[in-house]
Parts: structure tokens; C-alpha cells; sequence
């Protein structure tokens, strides 16, 4: 049977010829280089670049950042939306805005932007120094870097969301006598937890794979490296094995990413694929 | 216990500095056990008047009263209203259970009951509006007229001093309407609970409530018992409101 909305053969051929050319050269492509590349010298060569003291301290590096950088976003971008959400304010179509400026602005701007705050001859040097509070090329450095850049993902993906409920629950929970705690906990989160968790998991995969704003904060202190930024040293070195050892710790940051996917995947399973189920089915009558 | 407003004003704002006025210098007294009507056209303020004495509202002016406390600067989490919602605003990811017994479980530990005497009160509200067997049941799986009933059930569960009913039959169809007024009516000639609720459907005021407040343009317009509107409506409005 030919339905109205059916396409020619050919354009549907084409179509779906040109999505899955461009996801082979752009995605898959490179996925394999690095696998190649990384274990081009053997296995042996692999475990030990991975074991190298700069490899270890960077993959620390890195996860201590998304540690510090996802809870801290999750905290602010729960607190903008509600406030987003629930109350009226002057300015409040600008303070959405502003949330956004991260992904506007290049993460090298954000980074210098910290350096010119915190470096040496910025606005807070002088008194950092005198205090001998280090920020700059230092962990609190590319915390702060990592923040501002991830800092719109969770509270993006949650005010339209927020927004689409509504407050007559929350109306409902504060005639009942619940107060604001319980009224975030028992009413608001069961409705955003699966949206809030979607944030953190994107908000983490930026964290981790952050290179620009972060190259600008942690300088060329070499105990001072993430994973990306390490990635690029090693990449630049004219040693021996440099690209190998590049590849090799690329790897693992692939396999990190593989993890995110996997759960942002599994979330997308569990908890999007039933309710539409569920949407599709009747309500039960008396 | 009874519930009063006095000189309640209140405006919205629609666009930047641009105002709509919604109550404008609104006094009533609701008596004690009384199950009192608020009548008018949409967007008359009678909406924003219920929400005003729930305390979801904040007045511009004027104060609210229940029995002689002024409550005007209270939170509605203090006043504990009970308040049915015309969209029901049931928790949707709680059960029936767990949605009628909200109310109690937030209580201060001190006042909390313990889980049996939760069950136990739960289990007497599902007897009351007749839903036993389906407190499982999730919102989503019951119909309109189920869904209201345990709306109900909830703001009942806290034992509240007034119950605030907003068009608490507007979306239901015309049957359940019907039988759910008269559930209603029977419910308050047995517990006496102060009550008010908000309607723009006349019969359903006049059927129902003791007295009934004439509303328009953020304006009371006149009060009193059914057949007294009908006999001496006050001013024109009010005649071609209730075609008289």
C-alpha cells in the first residue's frame, strides 16, 4: 500500500546514505584511529603508557574535576530553574539568557577570563599572592574553568521541563502543610530526577572532555594536567611512542565517554521508552 | 470556624506595567459551618479570591481572618487550607495512598501519627468517597470523578478548619457532576465544615449552597440565600445573570 507521506525510494535511500556516511567518517572513523593508534606498539606498550606516572595523575586529575564540577552545577542549575520557574523576578528573561553565555562564548574566552581574575597580574593576584592561595594552575583553576563551561547543562535541560509542569503539585503539597524542603523533595524532584540525572550525564562528558578554557587556567604545570590536556602533551612530544602514549590515554578517555552513553542509553530506556508506552494506552475507566 | 476577607484588592500584572485589577475592595464573612457559593462569569475574581484566603495568592491590600486570627501574613503552608483543585493537582507519581496521606506525612514529627493510624485515617477517607480497593492505583489509572474524590480525600486527611473548593465539578462530565454534587451536599450536612466553592455554573450554586456571592469585575455584587437572589436581585447585573 502507498501512503501520501511516503517518499521515493531513491530519497529515502539517499538520505539515510548521507546520515550514515557522515556518522563512518566523523564518528566512527576516528573512534577506530585511536583504537588502532593506541595499541599499534602492543599491548605491553598500552598498559605501560597508561601506567606512566603523567598518564595516572591526569586521569585523577580529570575524575577529581567531574566530581567536583558535576555536583556543583547540579546544586546551581536545580536552583536557577526554580527560581526560573516558580518565581517572578525583574529580569528574569535576561537571567535565562545569561545562563546560556557559556555556550556562546569560546571556553578560551572563559578561561582567560579567570586568568585575568586570578593570574598573577589580575585584578586578585596581588592579595591571592599575599595569602599564598594558589588558583591559577592549580586545581581550584580548572574547577572554576570546567564549571563556567558546563555550568548551563543541567539547568538548561530543566526549566522547560519545570515549566511544562507547572506548580499546582507544589500548590497542592503547600496547602497540605509541607514545607519548602519537603515540598522539593516529595513533589518537585520525583517529577525532575530523571532530568536532573540527563544534565549531570551531559554536564560530566563536557567536564571530562573540556580542553579549551582549561588549557588557559592550568598552564603547563605537568601534575597539573587533565586527561585532554595530557593527551595533547604527550601528542606534542618528540620522544618515542609520543602519539602511542597520546592514543593510549585518548582511549581511556573514549571508554569514559562510552560509559556516559551507556548510561544516558540505559536512562532513555528505562524511563522515556515506557512512559511513551504508557501514553499510548487508555486510561482504565471506572 | 468561621472565615472572613476584608477589603481584599488585588491586581495583575499582564504585561510589563501594564495592570488588570482582579478584586477590588472585597468584603465577606463565611459563617461557621456554612457552605457558601461564589458565583460569576469567568474572570470575575472569583478564583483569585479563594486562592487570596488559601494564602497561594498575596493580596495588595486588605486582610484575611480565620475565626479571629488574622492570617493575612501567614503562608499557606500555616493555614493549612484544605483546597481542591480544578485540575485535581494530584501527585502523579504517588499512589492514592500516598497522595491522601501527604498531608500527614509531612506533619511535624511531634504531630506525625505513627504508619498505623496513617492507614487508619487513609482507609476512612477511601471509605468516604467510596474508592476502597484503589489505593494502589496510581492518578493516571482513575477516571475524572475518581481522581476528584481522592482530591478531596487529601485536603479532608489534615482535618482542615475551612475547605476551599475551586470549580471543583468544571471538568467533569455532566452525570458525575450531578452525583458528586449531591455526595457533596451530603458530606457537609453531616460534618458541618465551613466551606466555599467556586463556580460559574448557577445551578450548581444554587443547588448546593447555603448562601451564594454573586460575583463581577473583581466585585461583590450581591449575597445572600438562593431564593432571596432570585426574588430581589440587587442591580441589573445580577437580574441578567440569573435571567430573572
Amino acid at each position: 500500500m502507498k501512503r501520501a507521506t511516503t517518499d521515493p525510494w531513491w530519497a529515502r535511500w539517499l538520505l539515510v546514505g548521507i546520515t550514515l556516511a557522515f556518522i563512518v567518517v566523523f564518528l566512527i572513523f576516528p573512534v577506530c584511529v585511536i583504537l588502532v593508534e593506541a595499541l599499534k606498539r602492543g599491548l605491553e606498550f598500552y598498559f605501560s603508557a597508561l601506567g606512566e606516572k603523567h598518564s595516572t595523575s591526569a586521569i585523577r586529575m580529570t575524575l577529581l574535576v567531574a566530581i567536583t564540577v558535576v555536583p556543583l552545577n547540579t546544586i546551581f542549575g536545580v536552583c536557577a530553574a526554580w527560581a526560573i520557574t516558580h518565581f517572578k523576578f525583574p529580569g528574569k528573561s535576561l537571567l535565562i539568557s545569561a545562563i546560556e553565555i557559556p555556550l556562546w562564548v569560546s571556553p578560551v574566552v572563559g578561561g582567560l577570563v579567570f586568568a585575568l581574575i586570578f593570574g598573577r597580574r589580575g585584578w586578585l593576584g596581588t592579595w591571592l599572592e599575599t595569602h599564598d592561595i594558589q588558583i591559577l594552575f592549580a586545581f581550584p583553576g580548572i574547577v572554576l574553568a570546567t564549571a563556567f563551561v558546563t555550568f548551563p547543562f543541567v539547568a538548561r535541560g530543566l526549566i522547560p521541563l519545570m515549566q511544562a509542569q507547572g506548580s499546582a503539585e507544589e500548590e497542592a503539597a503547600l496547602t497540605l502543610g509541607a514545607n519548602g524542603w519537603q515540598l522539593f523533595w516529595r513533589v518537585t524532584f520525583p517529577k525532575i530526577k530523571w532530568g536532573v540525572l540527563y544534565g549531570m550525564i551531559l554536564c560530566n562528558a563536557r567536564a571530562m572532555g573540556e580542553f579549551g578554557a582549561v588549557s588557559v587556567v592550568a598552564g603547563s604545570v605537568d601534575d597539573k594536567m587533565t586527561m585532554p590536556l595530557q593527551i595533547e602533551n604527550y601528542y606534542q612530544s618528540l620522544s618515542g611512542g609520543g602519539l602511542s602514549r597520546a592514543f593510549a590515554l585518548a582511549s581511556i578517555l573514549l571508554l569514559l565517554s562510552a560509559i556516559t552513553l551507556a548510561i544516558k542509553i540505559g536512562l532513555e530506556w528505562r524511563h522515556i521508552v515506557p512512559r511513551l508506552n504508557q501514553a499510548s494506552k487508555p486510561p482504565l475507566a471506572h | 470556624m468561621s472565615v472572613a476577607v476584608s477589603h481584599i484588592s488585588k491586581r495583575f500584572e499582564t504585561q510589563a506595567h501594564r495592570f488588570v485589577p482582579a478584586l477590588r475592595d472585597v468584603s465577606l464573612e463565611v459563617q461557621t459551618g456554612e457552605l457558601l457559593a461564589l458565583l460569576g462569569p469567568s474572570g470575575s475574581g472569583k478564583t483569585t479570591l479563594l486562592r487570596i484566603i488559601a494564602g497561594l495568592e498575596v493580596a495588595d491590600a486588605g486582610q484575611v481572618f480565620f475565626s479571629n486570627e488574622d492570617v493575612t501574613e501567614k503562608s499557606a503552608y500555616e493555614r493549612k487550607a484544605g483546597f481542591v483543585f480544578q485540575s485535581y493537582a494530584l501527585f502523579q507519581h504517588m499512589s492514592v495512598f500516598e497522595n491522601i496521606a501527604f498531608g500527614l506525612r509531612v506533619l511535624p514529627r511531634k504531630k506525625r501519627p505513627n504508619s498505623a493510624a496513617i492507614e487508619k485515617r487513609v482507609t476512612e477517607l477511601l471509605g468516604l468517597i467510596q474508592l476502597e480497593g484503589y489505593e494502589k492505583r496510581l492518578p493516571s489509572q482513575l477516571s475524572g470523578g475518581q481522581r476528584q474524590r481522592v482530591a478531596l480525600a487529601r485536603a479532608l486527611a489534615i482535618e482542615p478548619r475551612v475547605l476551599l473548593l475551586d470549580e471543583p465539578f468544571g471538568a467533569l462530565d455532566a452525570k458525575v457532576r450531578k452525583d458528586l454534587r449531591k455526595w457533596l451536599r451530603h458530606f457537609h450536612d453531616q460534618t458541618h465544615l465551613t466551606s466555599l466553592f467556586v463556580t460559574h455554573d448557577q445551578d450548581e450554586a444554587f443547588e448546593l449552597a447555603d448562601r451564594v456571592v454573586i460575583f463581577n469585575e473583581g466585585r461583590i455584587q450581591q449575597i445572600g440565600a438562593p431564593s432571596e437572589l432570585r426574588q430581589n436581585p440587587s442591580n441589573d447585573f445580577v437580574r441578567e445573570f440569573l435571567e430573572v
